[in-house]
């Protein structure tokens, strides 16, 4: 654990008095107080460090032992004891060694223990009412999300079976209700509120709910026409080439795009983008011929 | 309405600590809304989570009604920006693919 100093988180210098740290910390909490930073991890980070250094400084007691011992001041009274001991020894003509201390993110945090509960997520008092909302991400697939599906997660132990909607979009939050933190006081639970991070899919583009993807297609199906298979996430479908078409000539297949979110039956469109492929390592005798195209056309 | 979706504002007051002319200037301001039966005032479980922030901002920071107004004013375009944020930032990965369109 590295030292935090708290003068430092606060902004004010080691002879700060108490209405000094009080509106160091007040001016502070404005700042980063959760609240009024929604979904900033940063903040929330910065809150918890602002408001440990207030709870040590503002209390005198507190803050006489952190400026005697830093960061091992919430272990004072050990190491009190400790020297006392260590006196005691010397004045015997002993040498003594004291045990090293180990310090976790626990100790860090434990002023916070009753502030934000134990779990991972969104912050609570322990005294409301209502229990802790829990925050969770979910990793899928465009695929996954093309269809409505079951599926069990587990969250603080507990296994919690869901329908994930066709259609939901990257960064889309669904708010669970009563799936959090147990309530206080007869209250009700907190929610889990699930953020899905849909993962790009190497074929497949998502914009809203239209799908893009380009298409390979040889030089003599663009010039002559014919058909081409497309896969969708529907299937494959056949597609008529007209003769002639350019590069990069966009075709629209209505309905085969993503399905919209709560809307059953109805899907966006699916964008093609033809590439055509001009053919390499070519024959003597294509050459030729290509020579011939070529004259016919300069005529 | 069930009675047992209902949270008494008196309730509140003592649980928080709070006057009620507290609740009164919020529901004035059009931050919360209350339910008057049977000679008190309630509150829906539903908006228990707003009225916690509510109750959080203006005890921690020391933020009035008027400023609680503004701060949420200004939390619903903070959150309108973050969601026209992210659908651009999902446009923009449709044309950012190593082979899309090359």
């Amino acid at each position: 654990m590295d030292f935090i100093d708290y003068y430092k988180v606060l902004g004010v210098s080691k002879k700060a008095t108490e209405a000094e740290i009080k509106k160091a910390y007040r001016k502070l909490a404005r700042k980063y107080h959760p609240d009024v930073n929604p979904n900033d991890k940063e903040a929330e980070k910065k809150f918890k460090e602002i408001n440990e250094a207030n709870e040590v400084l503002s209390n005198a007691e507190n803050r006489k032992k952190y400026d005697k011992y830093g960061k091992d001041w919430k272990h004072a009274e050990e190491f009190e004891k400790a020297e006392r001991q260590q006196q005691q020894y010397q004045q015997q003509g002993r040498s003594y060694q004291r045990a090293g201390t180990n310090f976790t993110e626990e100790d860090f945090s434990d002023f916070f223990g009753s502030m934000f509960g134990g779990a991972g997520g969104g912050r609570r008092r322990a005294s409301s009412f209502r229990g802790q909302d829990y925050n969770a991400e979910l990793q899928l697939s465009l695929k996954d999300v093309y269809k409505t599906h079951k599926r069990t997660l587990t969250v603080n132990d507990k296994n919690i079976r869901l329908t994930i909607p066709a259609g939901v979009k990257n960064g889309q939050v669904i708010k669970i209700k009563g799936h959090g933190g147990e309530g206080i006081q007869g209250g009700p639970k907190g929610d889990l509120n699930i953020t899905f991070i849909i993962q790009n899919d190497p074929k497949f583009r998502r914009d809203e709910n239209n799908l893009y993807t380009t298409v390979d297609l040889d030089l003599y199906k663009a010039m002559l026409g014919g058909e081409e298979i497309i896969n969708t996430f529907d299937g494959k479908v056949k597609l008529k080439v007209k003769p002639e078409t350019s590069n990069l000539t966009k075709v629209k297949l209505k309905g085969k795009g993503f399905p919209l979110y709560k809307q059953e039956g109805k899907f966006g469109d699916l964008f093609i983008t033809y590439k055509i492929k001009l053919p390499t390592n070519l024959s003597n005798k294509e050459k030729e011929l290509f020579k011939e195209l070529s004259k016919l056309r300069s005529k | 309405m069930k009675q047992e979706k209902l949270i008494s504002i008196r309730q509140l007051c003592d649980h928080y600590q709070i006057e009620m002319s507290f609740f009164e200037a919020l529901q004035e301001e059009g931050l919360l809304r209350m339910t008057y039966a049977s000679n008190n005032y309630f509150l829906e479980q539903d908006a228990m989570h707003r009225a916690e922030k509510i109750i959080r901002i203006h005890k921690e920071l020391n933020i009035n009604v008027e400023g609680i107004d503004v701060v949420f004013n200004l939390l619903q375009k903070v959150d309108n920006l973050q969601q026209e944020m992210l659908q651009m930032q999902n446009k923009l990965n449709l044309y950012e693919g190593e082979s899309f369109f090359s």
